[in-house]
């Protein structure tokens, strides 16, 4: 039955079939309280598409073995897999060399990485790491550790109340003692895509590195790091269509090369003795342990998904379904969204006058509808907005416009049931 | 739908947008704060006790609705209650938003606390309904330290 809204809806231009880019991820199959699942918590994490379940139960069923170490078939295998899913990441980012990628576990050990190793290194007393009011936790939290060990500052640009970062205030704050620069691709709470271009050659013309946070951006966006020119990038596999307990860090050789190790252990030596120990070169310095070869296979799995989707087929997309739910929540009574960036992801998030995200969150899990609700991981942005939390709906390639007008629904039946 | 409508009821939702004894308190014998991570609510409990009993109890803060009627309607049944009659309460309220209530019938009647039965039908929420209680046994142990309920 046509609704309002289907009126309303955009002739889909893309290239790919919804229903069957739907037929890849079996949970999209799955029913909640009985209902439909309506999945948009994607920012929080995405669906696996089949191939990626199986290229991870395949490695268990038939090619279980440790990497780098073996001499036997199953560990040569192994190894050939894993480093070939380096390679898939190197040519997802466009990172010159596959010793540019390193393995972790995620975008919160990335970071932990860079400020432990290359923080500890040339982060000194009085120095100054910068960073933005729209930072996750995971890009806060290990620059402020490392600056109260260190003795330095930790600086934070504002942002205007779109949710866009005040470019000239950023610009002020980068100075002669400023060591790093910390920024969010795009920002989780907000779908802001912050202007990662001009960031990178404000700082660059100051001889100041930059890291991108892309934990967000990785899935919905073509990450191009030799165009951008950062020094380190870093994503989250779990959001990018992959398992959990993989990500990567993106770091410029000759940066990387000059950093001390993160964690020592297995691998990550050449030789050891009591006296001395040798460390390997990179990647492996930065891969102590048995990594996640299933996840990193898994993740390898992920980007060849995406690869064949195309970003020049999802983003648009993306973009017809945000410009959609935008449309369709301003048109609800008493509902705000919070992020109204020009350059925006599509994520959704919005405060209900006086009723508390965590009560919408509830009624609309009753609707099999999933959202986030609460500060996602940001206090200090939701403090910046004079909001204890929001509900967020953030959306994925597989998402349907049927999808936003049962969101639009259970917004409705969140009125009615508490209003 | 049924279970919704168990969970917010009337009462609860009356007391969301207008809690009672929402205020602040000149010189409280006693208070703490309460905080859930997870959600962000919080909390601020005083208490005013005369020997055993209490004889003012206010609350501030932000939260959800679940929280913030819970708060509200537990300020309006200890007034006037000793400490060990609050301690009881506890218990059965506890027993009753956790699904123990059928087992353990015995203790003081809930009243009007009876309304978040319907609590025990979403798990998650459980914490939402006793941040508050947490806290009023840290303001009755007379200690400021911040209740999490993480």
């Amino acid at each position: 039955m046509a609704t309002a809204h289907d009126l309303a809806r955009p002739a889909t231009r893309c290239a790919f079939d919804i229903a069957r880019v739907r037929e890849d991820f079996p949970i999209l199959k799955e029913k909640v309280h009985g209902k439909p699942l309506v999945y948009l918590d994607n920012a929080a994490t995405s669906q696996k598409p089949r191939s990626v379940i199986e290229a991870e139960q395949r490695f268990y069923l038939s090619e279980c073995s440790n990497v780098h170490r073996g001499v036997h078939l199953l560990s040569e295998r192994a190894t050939q897999a894993y480093e070939a899913a380096r390679v898939k990441v190197q040519r997802f980012l466009n990172a010159g060399d596959a010793r540019e990628i390193i393995f972790v576990r995620g975008t919160t050990e990335a970071i932990n990485l860079v400020a432990s190793s290359y923080g500890r290194k040339y982060v000194q007393a009085g120095d100054e790491v910068v960073i933005t009011a729209m930072e996750h936790h995971s890009n806060i939290v290990p620059w402020q550790i490392l600056c109260e060990e260190k003795g330095a500052k930790l600086r934070v640009a504002p942002i205007n109340d779109d949710g866009e970062l005040i470019f000239e205030e950023f610009e002020k704050l980068l100075t002669s003692r400023t060591r790093l620069v910390a920024v969010v691709h795009i920002s989780n709470a907000l779908g802001t895509i912050n202007p990662v271009q001009r960031i990178i050659e404000a700082a660059h013309r100051r001889n100041i590195p930059v890291l991108l946070d892309g934990a967000q951006a990785a899935a919905h966006l073509k990450v191009d790091v030799r165009e951008l020119d950062c020094d380190f990038y870093t994503l989250s596999g779990h959001k990018l269509y992959g398992p959990t307990g993989i990500g990567v860090l993106y770091g410029k050789a000759r940066l990387l090369e000059a950093m001390p190790p993160y964690q020592g252990g297995g691998d990550m030596i050449s030789s050891v003795s009591f006296e001395k120990t040798t460390y390997n070169v990179i990647p492996a310095k930065f891969e102590a342990g048995t990594p996640n070869i299933a996840g990193t296979i898994g993740l390898g799995a992920a980007i060849d998904y995406v690869n064949q989707i195309g970003f020049e087929n999802l983003a648009p997309y993306e973009h017809e379904l945000l410009e959609y739910a935008t449309e369709a929540l301003a048109r609800i009574p008493g509902v705000r969204l919070i992020g109204t960036a020009k350059e925006k992801a599509a994520v959704l998030s919005f405060v209900m006058d006086g009723l508390h995200p965590h009560d919408v969150g509830t009624v609309l899990d009753q609707e099999g509808i999933a959202v986030r609700t609460g500060h996602h991981c940001a206090q200090p942005l939701m403090d910046r907005f004079g909001v204890p939390a929001t509900t967020r709906a953030s959306l994925a390639f597989y998402n349907s416009f049927e999808e936003v007008d049962a969101l639009v629904k259970g917004i409705q039946k969140v009125k009615e049931i508490l209003g | 739908m049924s279970d919704l409508r168990a969970l917010y009821q009337e009462v609860i939702l009356d007391h969301s947008k207008r809690p009672h004894n929402f205020r602040s308190m000149d010189g409280p014998t006693s208070k703490a704060q309460g905080y859930n991570p997870l959600c962000g609510d919080k909390v601020m409990l005083y208490v005013r006790l005369e020997g055993d009993r209490i004889a003012d109890i206010s609350f501030q803060g932000s939260g959800c609705a679940i929280s913030t009627a819970s708060a509200s309607i537990l300020t309006e049944t200890l007034k006037g209650k000793t400490r060990a009659e609050a301690a009881a309460l506890f218990t059965r309220f506890h027993d009753l938003v956790t699904g123990k209530g059928q087992q353990n019938g015995k203790g003081p009647e809930l009243g009007k606390l009876a309304v978040f039965s319907g609590v025990s039908e979403f798990p998650v929420r459980v914490k939402c309904a006793t941040l508050v209680w947490h806290t009023l046994r840290s303001a009755l142990g007379e200690s400021e330290e911040v209740v999490s309920t993480e």
